[in-house]
C-alpha cells in the first residue's frame, strides 16, 4: 500500500468502527482503536520500506483538485523528514492506546468519544506532515487543535478546562498570524503567474526582503508557539500537567513537532533570505529555551510539569540544530524530533502509571519505588537516562549531532547549550533519586508493578531508544539526504570543522 | 405631455411579485380564516410562497437586464445569488417562526392586561407575523436589485417597517420587546432621514437618481465634489445602520435581545444579506470610480467595527447579546469585501453572506431550544453543562460557533479566507491584519461558550433543553450540514458564484 491518502483514511475508518461499537462493550471499543492504530503503524512501516532513501524529491505524491476557484489541491507527498515524523507518530499511537488503556474512564464523556478523538487526531497527524499544499497544511494545522482541545478539557485532570482554553487560544493566535502570511503568499502567487498553494511553486515567488521578513514572522511565530520556544511556551506546562499521559505524549511528542517540522518545511523553504536574517535572534531564543527550560525543570515539584519543561529545553536543541544551517545540525535536529518523541513518551507513560498508582503527581510523594516496583522503576530510570542523553541511548546521538553541527558555525551558542546537558543531568537525576531510590515512602509499599499489558506497551519504546542509541544509521540514511538537500537549497555549505590547534 | 405606460418585465420581477401576493393572501387568511386553521394555513401559504419565489429566481438565473422595471430594477448574477440566499435563509427562519410559543397571542394588547391573558387562555393566537415576514422578504429582495435611489429607499422602508413590528411581538418580556421595537424604529427612522439626505445630495451632484447616472457623473467628473462626498457619506450612514456597523450599531444588541428569537434569526441573517447586497451594488457600480473618497472612511469603519464587536462580545453574559456583538464583528469582516472592490471581493462577499446567514439562523435556532418554565434561557451562566444534558444540541451549537470563529473545515473559514485574500489583493492590508487579529479576539468568546457547555458541570436550576420540534430540527440540521459542507467541499458553490458574480451596469 503506497498511498498516503489511504493511510490518512485508515484512522478515520477506524473511528467510524469505534463509533458503531455498542456503548456497553468498552473493551471492544478499545480493541478496535488499538487494532486500527496497529494497522496504521504497520502500513506506515511498509511504506517506509518502499521509500527510496537517496531520492530527495517528494515521493508517494498524490494530487487531487479540491477548491479550484482558489487553486487549492489536496496534494500530499513525503521526503525523508516527513517520513521519519510519520513513522514516529504512527508508532506512538498504538503505544499510547495500549499504555493508557484506562485513561478515558476519568473523563467527562464516554470511552468511545475518547478513542474517536484519538483516531481523528491520528488522521490529522499524518496529514499535517504529508501535505504539500500550504492551504491543506493550514487547514489540518488548525483543525487538529479541536480534538486535542477536547482531549485535554474532557479527559484531563486538575484545571483541565483552563489549560485546554489556554492551549487553544495560543495556538489559534499563532495560526491566524500564519493565515495572514498565507493570504499574502496566495495573492502574490496570483500576481506572478496564477493563484496556487503548491509549496514548490510558492518557494519560487519573488518578493522584497521586507515582505519576506513579515511573512516569515507570521509563519515562525505560529511554529514557535507550537514548538514551543521561549517566550511563547507558557501554555505547555499547564496543558501537559492537565492532559492525560497519553494525550501528553501525542501533544509533546507529535503535535509540538509540527512546529519544528514547519520551521524546516515552510520557514526555510519559502523564506530562505528572511530565515538567514532572523537566524541570530532565533539562535539566541533557542539557547535561552535550552537553559531556561532546564533550570525550571529542576525546580518543578510536579512530575508532569517537570517533563513539560524538559521538553522546552529539548525543543531549544531542535530549533538550534535547524537554524545552525549545517547538514549535521539539520540531521541531528530531525533525528532529535524522532528520539524526543520516544523518550518523552517513555517518561509520560511510565510517569503516568506512577501517578495513577500513587494518586498524586508530586515528586515528593514517591520514594523507594525501586524496591516496590522494580520494573516500573527501571523503565522510568531508562526513560530519564534517554532524556538526559546518556551515551548508548538514542537521544545522545541526536544531541551530539546538533551540538557538533552548531559548533562549526556558532561555537558560543553550542558551548552555552552544552550546559543544558549538565542541567539535564540534574533535572533527571534529582527526581530519579527522590522517586526511585532511598527508603520507601510510607504509603507506597503496596504499589503494584507493571502488568503484562503495560510491559508490552513500554517494551517497544525502550527497544527503540536502545536500538537507535547503538545503531542510528537506518534513520540517518533517510534523514541525511533530505537535510543535505535543504541546506543546499538554502545556499549553505558546511564549514570545515575547526580544530583545537587553530 | 404624452404619457407612456411603463414597461415591466414581469418574469424578472416575479419573485418579488409572488412574495407580495403571498403576503396579501396572508392578510386575508388572518382576517377571514377560522382560528383553528389559521396557523397551519399561514405556515403553508408562507412556505409555499417562498418556495415558489425561489423556483422563479432559479429560472431567471441566467438573465441579465437593466430594464426589468424601467431602469429601476436590475437583474444580474449577483442579484440572483443574493435573492436566492435571502429566500433560503427566510425559509429556514420561517420554520423557526412556526413555533408560536415565542410570539405574543395578541400584539395589540397591553403587556400584562386582562385582554392579553384572555387571548392566551383561549388560545386566540394571532399570526400576523407570517404576512409581515413575507412583506419584509419582498423588501429584502428588492433592496439589492434596486438601481435607483428612490427604489432603493422604498425597498429599505419595505423591509424595515415589518421588522420594526416583528421585533415587538415577543410573548415573554413583552416590555423589553416593545422597547427594542421602539428603539429600532426611532433609530431606523433617523438613519432613513440620513439616507434621504444623502440621496438628495447625490441627485444634486449628478442630476440623476439612477445608479448608472451617478456612475456616469463620477466617471465624467466636473460635478461638485463636495456634493458627492456629502452624498456618499450620508447614504453610507443609512446603509451602515442596517448592517450594524460601528458607530451605527447601538440598536442591534438591544433589538437582538428583545425581539423574539426566531425574528432575531431572520433579521440577523436576511437583513444582512439584503443590506450588504445593496451596498455592494452601489459601491461597486456607482461609486467605484470615486473609490479614493470613500475607501479610507470605510476602511476605518471596518477596522473599528470588527475590533469593537469582538472586544465587547467578550464582556457579554447573555447569549443573544453575544451573538449580536459577534454579528457586529462579522459586519466588519464583510465590509472588507466592499473595500476590496474587485471581482474576488464580490464573490467572497456573496459566499460569506450566504454562509454566515445560514450559520446565524442555525445558531439562533439552538437558542430557541434552551428553556426553563418561563421561556428561553439566554443567560450564559445557565448554559453550563449543556453538553452533558443534551450533547447533540450542544455539539451543533459548538459547530456554529466554530464556524463563526473561522476554524477550518467550516464555512466560516472559507468565507474569511476568501474575503481577506480579496481585500489583500486590492491592497487593503491594514484591514486584513485588523481582521486577523480581531478573529483571534473573537475566537476567545466563542470558545468560552464551548467551555461553558462542555467543560462545566450543569447547575440544577430548571434549565432544560426542549425536544426540538420537527421544523426546528430541519432548520438546525440543514444549517449544520450547509455549514460543514461549505467548509469541506466549497468548490461547487464557489464555482457557481464565480460564474454569476458580475454586476451589470
Amino acid at each position: 500500500m503506497n498511498s498516503l491518502i489511504l493511510l490518512m483514511l485508515l484512522p478515520i475508518i477506524g473511528s467510524i468502527a469505534v463509533a458503531v461499537t455498542p456503548k456497553t462493550k468498552e473493551v471492544l471499543t478499545k480493541q478496535v482503536a488499538l487494532g486500527t492504530t496497529v494497522v496504521v503503524a504497520l502500513a506506515t512501516i511498509a511504506m517506509a520500506v518502499n521509500f527510496q532513501r537517496d531520492n530527495v524529491e517528494l515521493q508517494f505524491v498524490e494530487k487531487y483538485s479540491w477548491i479550484p476557484t482558489f487553486g487549492i489541491n489536496f496534494a500530499v507527498g513525503i521526503d525523508g523528514l516527513a517520513l521519519v515524523l510519520i513513522l514516529m507518530s504512527t508508532i506512538l499511537a498504538p503505544i499510547v492506546v495500549l499504555a493508557g488503556w484506562n485513561e478515558a474512564h476519568g473523563g467527562r464523556w464516554s470511552v468511545k468519544t475518547f478513542y474517536i478523538l484519538i483516531l481523528v487526531l491520528e488522521t490529522m497527524m499524518i496529514g499535517v506532515f504529508v501535505a504539500t499544499d500550504v492551504f491543506l497544511f493550514y487547514v489540518i494545522f488548525e483543525a487538529m487543535l479541536i480534538p486535542v482541545y477536547f482531549l485535554i478539557g474532557g479527559y484531563g485532570s486538575g484545571e483541565r478546562s483552563a489549560a485546554a482554553v489556554k492551549f487553544l487560544i495560543y495556538s489559534l493566535f499563532g495560526g491566524l498570524l500564519m493565515l495572514a502570511s498565507i493570504i499574502a503568499l496566495y495573492v502574490m502567487s496570483g500576481a506572478q503567474g496564477g493563484h496556487t498553494f503548491d509549496l514548490q511553486a510558492l518557494s519560487q515567488l519573488q518578493m522584497s526582503s521586507t515582505t519576506q521578513n513579515f511573512l516569515f514572522l507570521g509563519f515562525f511565530i505560529a511554529f514557535a508557539i507550537k514548538a514551543p520556544l521561549w517566550p511563547l511556551h507558557t501554555w505547555l506546562p499547564d496543558a501537559a500537567a492537565s492532559a492525560t499521559p497519553g494525550t501528553s505524549v501525542l501533544l509533546l511528542g507529535v503535535l509540538d513537532k509540527v512546529g519544528t517540522f514547519g520551521m524546516i518545511r515552510y520557514c526555510l523553504t519559502l523564506f530562505p533570505e528572511a530565515s538567514k536574517t532572523f537566524t541570530p535572534l532565533i539562535m539566541v531564543l533557542a539557547v535561552i529555551s535550552i537553559v531556561y527550560g532546564a533550570i525550571l525543570a529542576i525546580g518543578q515539584k510536579d512530575l508532569k510539569r517537570l517533563i513539560a519543561f524538559t521538553s522546552i529545553s529539548h525543543f531549544g536543541f531542535i530549533t538550534m540544530g535547524i537554524f545552525a544551517m549545517t547538514s549535521q545540525g539539520h540531521s541531528g535536529a530531525t533525528l532529535y524530533m524522532f528520539n524526543h518523541g520516544f523518550s518523552t513518551a517513555a517518561l509520560f507513560i511510565v510517569g503516568g502509571w506512577m501517578i495513577a498508582r500513587r494518586g498524586s503527581s508530586t515528586i515528593a510523594d514517591f520514594g523507594g519505588l525501586q524496591r516496590v516496583t522494580p520494573v516500573m522503576a527501571w523503565s522510568f530510570f531508562l526513560a530519564g537516562m534517554s532524556s538526559l542523553a546518556l551515551p548508548g541511548l538514542s537521544s545522545f546521538v541526536s544531541e551530539f549531532l546538533v551540538l557538533v553541527g552548531t559548533f562549526t558555525r556558532y561555537p558560543v551558542h553550542a558551548v552555552i547549550a552544552t550546559f543544558g546537558i549538565v542541567l539535564a543531568a540534574l533535572y533527571i537525576l534529582i527526581p530519579v533519586q527522590k522517586a526511585l531510590h532511598g527508603p520507601t515512602t510510607p504509603g507506597n509499599e503496596g504499589l503494584s508493578d507493571l502488568n503484562l499489558r503495560e510491559k508490552i506497551a513500554i517494551a517497544p519504546v525502550i527497544a527503540i531508544i536502545i536500538a537507535l542509541g547503538f545503531y542510528p544509521s537506518p534513520l540517518l540514511n533517510v534523514i541525511n539526504p533530505a537535510s543535505a538537500h535543504v541546506i543546499a537549497q538554502m545556499g549553505f555549505t558546511d564549514p570545515a570543522p575547526t580544530n583545537g590547534d587553530k | 405631455m404624452e404619457f407612456s405606460a411603463p414597461v415591466l418585465n414581469y418574469t424578472l420581477l416575479s419573485p418579488m411579485l409572488i412574495l407580495l401576493g403571498g403576503a396579501l393572501i396572508g392578510v386575508l387568511v388572518e382576517a377571514f380564516m377560522s382560528k383553528a386553521l389559521r396557523p397551519i394555513t399561514q405556515l403553508s401559504v408562507t412556505l409555499g410562497t417562498l418556495v415558489l419565489a425561489l423556483v422563479q429566481v432559479w429560472k431567471v438565473r441566467n438573465e441579465q437586464s437593466v430594464s426589468a422595471a424601467m431602469g429601476s430594477v436590475v437583474i444580474d448574477g449577483p442579484a440572483v445569488l443574493l435573492q436566492a440566499s435571502i429566500i433560503i435563509i427566510s425559509i429556514i427562519s420561517v420554520l423557526l417562526i412556526a413555533d408560536t410559543e415565542h410570539f405574543t397571542a395578541l400584539a395589540a394588547s397591553l403587556p400584562g392586561s386582562d385582554e392579553e391573558r384572555h387571548a392566551l387562555q383561549t388560545g386566540n393566537q394571532v399570526t400576523e407575523v407570517y404576512p409581515l415576514t413575507l412583506f419584509a422578504v419582498a423588501g429584502m429582495l428588492l433592496f439589492p436589485v434596486s438601481s435607483d435611489l428612490i427604489t432603493l429607499f422604498v425597498a429599505l422602508e419595505m423591509l424595515s417597517l415589518p421588522l420594526y413590528l416583528m421585533a415587538g411581538l415577543s410573548r415573554r418580556r413583552r416590555l423589553a420587546s416593545q422597547e427594542s421595537a421602539l428603539k429600532y424604529f426611532l433609530l431606523g427612522a433617523f438613519s432613513s432621514a440620513f439616507f434621504l439626505f444623502g440621496a438628495a445630495f447625490l441627485y444634486g451632484y449628478s442630476a440623476s437618481i439612477t445608479f448608472s447616472g451617478i456612475r456616469d457623473a463620477v466617471v465624467g467628473g466636473g460635478g461638485n465634489d463636495v456634493f458627492l462626498l456629502i452624498g456618499i457619506a450620508f447614504l453610507s450612514v443609512g446603509l451602515l445602520f442596517k448592517v450594524g456597523a460601528v458607530p451605527f450599531h447601538a440598536w442591534s444588541p438591544d433589538v437582538y435581545q428583545g425581539a423574539p428569537t426566531p425574528v432575531t434569526a431572520f433579521m440577523a441573517a436576511a437583513t444582512k444579506v439584503a443590506a450588504f447586497g445593496a451596498m455592494l451594488r452601489i459601491y461597486y457600480t456607482s461609486f467605484a470610480n470615486a473609490q479614493w473618497s470613500w475607501t479610507p472612511m470605510l476602511t476605518i469603519i471596518a477596522i473599528i467595527t470588527m475590533v469593537f464587536g469582538s472586544l465587547v462580545a467578550i464582556a457579554q453574559r447573555d447569549v443573544k447579546r453575544m451573538l449580536a456583538y459577534s454579528s457586529i464583528a462579522h459586519a466588519g469582516f464583510l465590509l472588507t469585501g466592499v473595500i476590496a472592490l474587485n471581482k474576488a471581493g464580490l464573490e467572497a462577499s456573496l459566499f460569506y453572506l450566504f454562509a454566515y446567514g445560514i450559520t446565524t439562523v442555525g445558531a439562533f435556532a439552538i437558542v430557541t431550544l434552551v428553556r426553563d418554565s418561563a421561556g428561553e434561557v439566554t443567560d450564559l451562566n445557565r448554559w453550563k453543562g449543556l453538553g452533558k444534558r443534551s450533547p447533540w444540541v450542544a455539539t451543533a451549537f459548538a459547530g456554529f460557533l466554530l464556524s463563526f470563529a473561522g476554524i477550518p473545515l467550516t464555512s466560516g473559514f472559507i468565507g474569511k479566507f476568501s474575503i481577506f485574500s480579496a481585500a489583500y489583493e486590492s491592497g487593503a492590508r491594514s484591514v486584513v491584519i485588523a481582521g486577523v487579529l480581531s478573529s483571534a479576539i473573537a475566537a476567545f468568546f466563542y470558545i468560552r461558550v464551548i467551555v461553558l457547555m462542555f467543560f462545566t458541570d450543569p447547575v440544577e436550576d430548571g434549565t432544560s433543553v426542549e425536544i426540538p420540534s420537527s421544523l426546528t430540527s430541519i432548520t438546525v440540521i440543514f444549517s449544520l450540514i450547509v455549514t460543514i459542507a461549505l467548509g469541506v467541499f466549497p468548490a461547487p458553490i464557489l464555482n457557481f458564484i464565480s460564474n454569476l458574480a458580475t454586476f451589470i451596469r
